[in-house]
């Protein structure tokens, strides 16, 4: 005997797979959240612990900022990466099975590539704060976007900077010996300066060695006994924080006094640990980097957030870190805002016709290419003066003058 | 290449050898008498790097002058967890062992990690950034100071091993356990005292350690490796070999570093180790098993 369904039933069966469609919880979610969940990956232990403990009050502030901004609500899911790219990618997966909506990070460039593979693969937007690897934006990725000069456009900048610092304090120095940190981030400086430098004739100087050396590093003996050797004007460096400390204490312990150290774009020596662990030993150094523009309103929004937060704190030690993971998570809430949606390929699109001219950065308005890449990113001079990192160029930007060489140059 | 940057960073290996030697000093002693591979030596010595830096900071207390309370708590350490923990796995399959003190291991570093966080410390004495200068040559001061005082502690050691009443038991104990139980000889309390040595002698290396190195929970796993590469060159059960061999890593560490690559100067140490093990497995020094 056969069954047959008549009209009444059809129709009620019907009228419950509606509703029930209607109703199902992920549907609501999806469709009115009132919330973007950003899920926040930074190396807070590591080696590189102190910069991502630092990008971290630049997230720690950002929902406050961002509600008074935008009338955004944000609700952070804190990850640490603990400096290993294997970590990185497992918090990664964690954090998007966990509901983010978008994932933000991780400032060191081997966990951004591993963490793009997951939200590629995944579709959950990703926008990165800190990382230089060229790369990471040139995979043709849909879902990740990145709001940081890559390591050619760090040197390019950089290495301008450099001519500008040799006019303004009217110096030609004629070899430098070239260091870097030998991870992704420093391998593919290396490869920058490698493309840009010989292009740049109109700086009076030359590489006399290249020297790289493990970023975990617990003695830097060898390193610095070779750079000395090859007696050059001046120190070339790309490093990070922690080999920064080591290979300073490393030159004064072999009586190495070039006319100064100048970083084309790392971080290390302008982080305020650099100068707690060093003092005196860290005036002078220089840094070429992305960072803050002084003078925007946006910062001084930001700088207010940061003391209230981190009372016994300044700013200006956390400004690159702070600053670029606080526009982070502004891109990501500023294009929730205008999407209306978490939905991953709705808020992927939103952010790439991103249009942020209030920035605290230097450079221009935050507008993200075909490849997800901002493009237009400035940096600054920015060197270790009475205990604080100033910015002495471009003029515009710059509250003090440029020192060198250092006052503690001796030619060998 | 300069002739000095080549005596410079040698002289530098050399020295950092020493330190390196009397960390694979302890775990020598430790394994020729108690026959006892000791895997958590590496975090007992970061944890002799912790105290001095406590020590320093609390009390400005310098790392030569930290030595004698730290090595003093590290015997006392040593001798009870020889005789408390390690005594009954003394007759029980190596595997169980080396569970044993991995597990140990692991325990430290996390108690590390709860007391101390992640971030490094250091001390930071007067004359650390300081150098001797003999023509274009330089020695590190600290570097100096603390191979001086690897030296004297392993010729203490050595001293007391072949001079001392007590020395000749446990040596008794290690040439033969039954003899020296035959003989009266209280085996169980000798292995406590060796194990006892052996972490003084660990104490000792971090303390001047801490001088060259800053310090991290995750360190340990690092040295408990450096440590047996070393005995394992130098020969396990051998003192001199322990010696022999850390200067022999130190050195080729930085000279590796200077003639081929600085960042890849820790390959040539397990490359050093490999051939040891192909040519002379019983290390250099070591006593060939019949």
């Amino acid at each position: 005997m056969t069954q047959r369904i008549n009209r009444r039933q059809f129709n009620q069966a019907a009228a419950g797979l509606a509703a029930a469609a209607a109703f199902a919880p992920f549907g609501i979610v999806r469709a009115q959240a009132a919330k973007l969940k950003v899920g926040v990956l930074l190396p807070r232990s590591g080696v590189q612990g102190f910069i991502g403990q630092s990008c971290q009050k630049g997230a720690d502030l950002a929902p406050g900022v961002i509600k008074e901004m935008l009338g955004v609500d944000i609700e952070l899911m804190n990850a640490d990466t603990e400096s290993n790219v294997d970590t990185a990618r497992t918090r990664a997966e964690r954090l998007i099975q966990e509901g983010a909506h978008v994932l933000v990070g991780p400032f060191d460039s081997g966990a951004a590539v591993a963490i793009a593979q997951v939200a590629e693969q995944r579709g959950v937007p990703f926008v990165i704060n800190i990382a230089a690897a060229p790369p990471i934006t040139k995979q043709g990725y849909k879902f990740v976007f990145r709001n940081f000069q890559t390591a050619i456009d760090i040197v390019r900048n950089g290495l301008d900077l450099i001519g500008d610092l040799f006019r303004a304090s009217n110096v030609a120095p004629r070899t430098a010996v070239f260091m870097h940190v030998n991870d992704t981030f420093g391998q593919a400086m290396a490869k920058g300066i490698g493309a840009i430098l010989p292009g740049r004739t109109q700086l009076p100087f030359k590489l006399v060695d290249t020297i790289s050396y493990d970023p975990a590093a617990k003695d830097l003996t060898v390193e610095i006994s070779k750079a000395r050797a090859s007696n050059p004007d001046f120190l070339l460096l790309v490093c990070r924080l922690n080999d920064a400390i080591l290979l300073r204490r490393e030159m004064v312990k072999q009586r190495w006094n070039p006319m100064g150290i100048i970083s084309p774009g790392s971080p290390g020596m302008y982080e305020e640990q650099y100068f707690k662990t060093l003092g005196k030993l860290s005036e002078y150094s220089i840094s070429n980097v992305p960072w803050y523009n002084p003078k925007a309103e946006l910062t001084a929004v930001v700088e207010k957030a940061f003391l209230k937060q981190n009372p016994k704190d300044k700013l200006v030690f956390h400004a690159l870190n702070v600053g670029f993971t606080f526009e982070a998570i502004l891109i990501a809430a500023d294009a929730f805002k205008r999407a209306r949606s978490t939905e991953p390929k709705t808020l992927a699109e939103a952010i790439r016709q991103t249009n942020i001219a209030k920035k605290m950065m230097l450079g221009a308005p935050i507008k993200f290419s075909a490849e997800g890449q901002v493009e237009g990113i400035g940096s600054a001079c920015v060197q270790n003066l009475g205990g604080i990192p100033t910015v002495v160029l471009p003029q515009g930007a710059a509250t003090a003058k440029p020192v060198f060489p250092a006052p503690y140059y001796k030619k060998a | 290449m300069p002739w000095d940057l080549v005596l410079n960073v040698a002289i530098a290996g050399i020295l950092t050898g020493l330190v390196y030697g009397l960390m694979a000093l302890g775990l020598s002693v430790i394994f020729g008498v108690v026959r006892v591979v000791n895997f958590a030596h590496g975090e007992m010595m970061t944890i002799a790097m912790y105290a001095a830096v406590v020590l320093f900071a609390a009390f400005r207390l310098d790392p030569f002058l930290a030595v004698l309370p730290v090595a003093v708590a590290f015997f006392a350490f040593g001798y009870l967890l020889q005789a408390g923990l390690i005594n009954p796995f003394i007759t029980r399959p190596e595997h169980s062992q080396f569970m044993l003190l991995v597990a140990v291991a692991i325990v430290l570093v996390n108690g590390l990690l709860l007391a101390f966080g992640p971030d490094a410390r250091n001390v930071l004495v007067d004359y650390q950034l300081e150098s001797y200068a003999v023509g274009r040559i330089l020695f590190d001061k600290a570097r100096v100071f603390a191979a001086a005082m690897a030296v004297a502690t392993s010729a203490a050691l050595f001293a007391f091993f072949r001079f001392t009443r007590t020395g000749k038991a446990i040596r008794a104990c290690a040439d033969n356990y039954l003899g020296a139980k035959v003989v009266g000889l209280n085996v169980k309390r000798y292995y406590a005292l060796t194990f006892g040595l052996g972490s003084a002698c660990v104490a000792v290396a971090g303390c001047m350690m801490i001088l060259l190195v800053d310090v991290t929970p995750s360190l340990g796993p690092a040295y408990t490796l450096l440590a047996f590469v070393i005995v394992i060159v130098g020969g396990l059960g051998s003192m001199g070999g322990a010696l022999l061999g850390g200067v022999l890593i130190g050195l080729s560490e930085a000279l590796a570093g200077v003639f081929i690559e600085p960042s890849a100067k820790s390959m040539f140490s397990f490359a050093l180790l490999i051939l040891v093990l192909l040519f002379r497995p019983q290390g250099l020094l070591g006593r060939k098993v019949s």
